[in-house]
């Protein structure tokens, strides 16, 4: 009963949110739309009982990602005016009905199981033997590792002066 | 007391399931709610009057003490004389993000007390990812600074928030490798493990990690010698410029309820949390808050502020490599001696310790250089 409100709150709040993100004019408030959309998806989590989830989910989404698009949105020039536009409108439309297509196909064609155990009571520990265990997934976590490192290193080579 | 009451609930609490709407549930949420409400705004004015009166002691002036006994009616005064401001807003603003900042400021500061320990077991929320919580829920007031700065449509506001994400984006790094060690030796993130882990208070184990915290944990909530994202003498009063009455009240209050955080986030990690001889545990954790307090409050007024560079040069080439090399060496102390004498352990970190601050302040890196550091 309180999960199953606390699911529906929160879902009403993603979609109006997401959909303020879109259509609001403002970019400064459509980022801090994108921000409300984050931490409500760490509501879901944690009615999932995902709890280290939705902690990394604040952590990343709302304190890192958030923060750099509005460090970004501020840097911009002529922000001030509102929302630029430019000629990409039917591309980004054509790219979003695909997008849209390939959700929906994939939501309709999961079977989407339901598992009967209870949730995992830490599930701090089962994430860090699931990652960085035997027959975990310590390589993609390492690939990543470097990727990250890599992609910072090249933009510090990309921004500095000559 | 009523803490007995509340073993049942925390069983509730702890269990993975989100509890579904119990019965004792409500009453343990209202209960610690109102505690911490009451708790954070006593502490505040305690913070304020401290600040105040010690600032003065330290500088040679007597400080407010024309209100009440010692001045101590003084922070009263301040709350009464700031609520019965005009409140301006400027005709630019961006209205409802400007009147919306000082709110989501407000609430991750109060939010961070839901896993702090007052006693055993007497917390909101005993989390076991309760270290995790904190730094995740520390990071949303940025985005109540930027709010703050951007809605203003002043050009000091916006300078002093970005001065501020800067700082906040640079100072997390080392702040979370020092908060990593202490969780390794503890082995747990719920705070209330933390402090019961503590059967020597992690200072001593942790001396390095200890000054980097602290460090780290000052220029993330902007205070002296930090304070530069509100540095009066360059941008006014930087992301806060624009604002007066009631909501420039709850950025003061922002500013010291997260002093306060980071005092009680301190004591718990490093200098075990409630417990201690003799006193309640609840009065133990009060005079290591006022203690912590102390400590900044006497920094405050012995350095000089640093400038921008030169706050994010400290943050990358003195706390990181710190911060990374400390983590290393307490993994391996954990490791390999696990059941070890603690005290040889002790002489050990506090030798590392000066050899590294020795190290890094003579040879690798010096505040300034006597050039601008880019």
């Amino acid at each position: 009963m309180g999960l199953a409100i606390a699911f529906w709150i929160s879902a009403a709040v993603i979609i109006a949110a997401a959909l303020g993100v879109v259509l609001l004019r403002n970019i400064f408030r459509a980022a801090l739309s994108l921000i409300l959309c984050f931490l409500m998806v760490a509501g879901i989590y944690i009615t999932l009982s995902a709890d280290f989830l939705a902690a990394v989910q604040i952590l990343v989404y709302v304190g890192a990602i958030s923060v750099l698009i509005i460090l970004a949105i501020m840097m911009t020039r002529e922000v001030q005016r509102g929302n630029l536009s430019n000629k990409l409108q039917l591309p980004a439309f054509i790219v979003a009905i695909l997008f849209l297509a390939v959700l929906v196909l994939t939501a309709t064609n999961t079977p989407w199981p339901i598992a009967g155990t209870a949730p995992v009571a830490p599930t701090t520990a089962t994430i860090a033997s699931r990652l960085f265990g035997e027959g975990g997934f310590i390589l993609p976590v390492e690939i990543a590792a470097v990727l990250l490192l890599s992609a910072i290193l090249g933009a510090i080579v990309l921004a500095r002066e000559k | 007391m009523a803490i007995l009451d509340f073993n049942i609930n925390r069983q509730v609490l702890m269990s993975a399931v989100p509890p579904d709407w119990p019965g004792g549930f409500w009453w343990h949420w209202l209960f610690f709610t109102v505690v911490i409400i009451a708790f954070v705004l006593t502490m505040v004015m305690a913070a304020i009057y401290i600040e105040r009166r010690g600032m003065g002691r330290m500088q040679s002036r007597l400080g407010p003490n024309r209100t009440g006994p010692f001045g101590l009616l003084q922070p009263v005064a301040d709350a009464i004389k700031v609520l019965l401001k005009e409140n301006i807003v400027p005709t630019k603003a961006d209205k409802l993000v400007h009147w919306l900042a000082p709110v989501v400021a407000f609430a991750p500061a109060l939010m961070l007390f839901a896993v702090i320990p007052f006693q055993n077991g007497a917390l909101l929320a005993d989390l076991n990812i309760g270290i995790l919580y904190i730094v995740a829920i520390s990071s949303v007031s940025t985005v109540g600074i930027f709010m703050a700065g951007w809605s203003s449509s002043n050009k000091y506001s916006l300078l002093g928030a970005m001065r501020n994400v800067a700082a906040i984006v640079s100072y997390e790094i080392p702040l979370v490798l020092a908060i990593v060690g202490v969780v390794l030796i503890a082995g747990s993130l719920s705070l209330n493990q933390i402090v019961i882990a503590q059967d020597i208070p992690f200072i001593l184990l942790q001396p390095l990690g200890f000054f980097l915290f602290f460090a780290a944990g000052c220029a993330e909530i902007n205070r002296s010698p930090f304070d530069l994202m509100e540095a009066d003498s360059e941008i006014v009063a930087g992301f806060h410029t624009e604002y007066s009455g009631m909501k420039f009240a709850m950025f003061y209050l922002v500013e010291y309820a997260e002093a306060i955080a980071i005092s009680a986030i301190i004591t718990t990690l490093f200098l075990g949390g409630w417990r201690g001889p003799l006193l309640p545990p609840w009065l133990w954790f009060v005079i290591k808050i006022v203690a912590v307090f102390f400590a900044m409050v006497w920094m405050r007024t012995t350095l000089p502020r640093i400038r921008i560079d030169q706050l994010m040069a400290f943050a990358w080439k003195f706390l990181l490599p710190l911060a990374v090399i400390n983590l290393v060496i307490t993994a391996i102390q954990v490791l390999a001696w696990p059941d070890t004498l603690p005290w040889a352990l002790i002489i050990v970190n506090f030798a590392i310790m000066a050899a590294l601050v020795l190290l890094w302040s003579k040879f690798f890196f010096k505040l300034g250089w006597g050039r601008i550091e880019v």
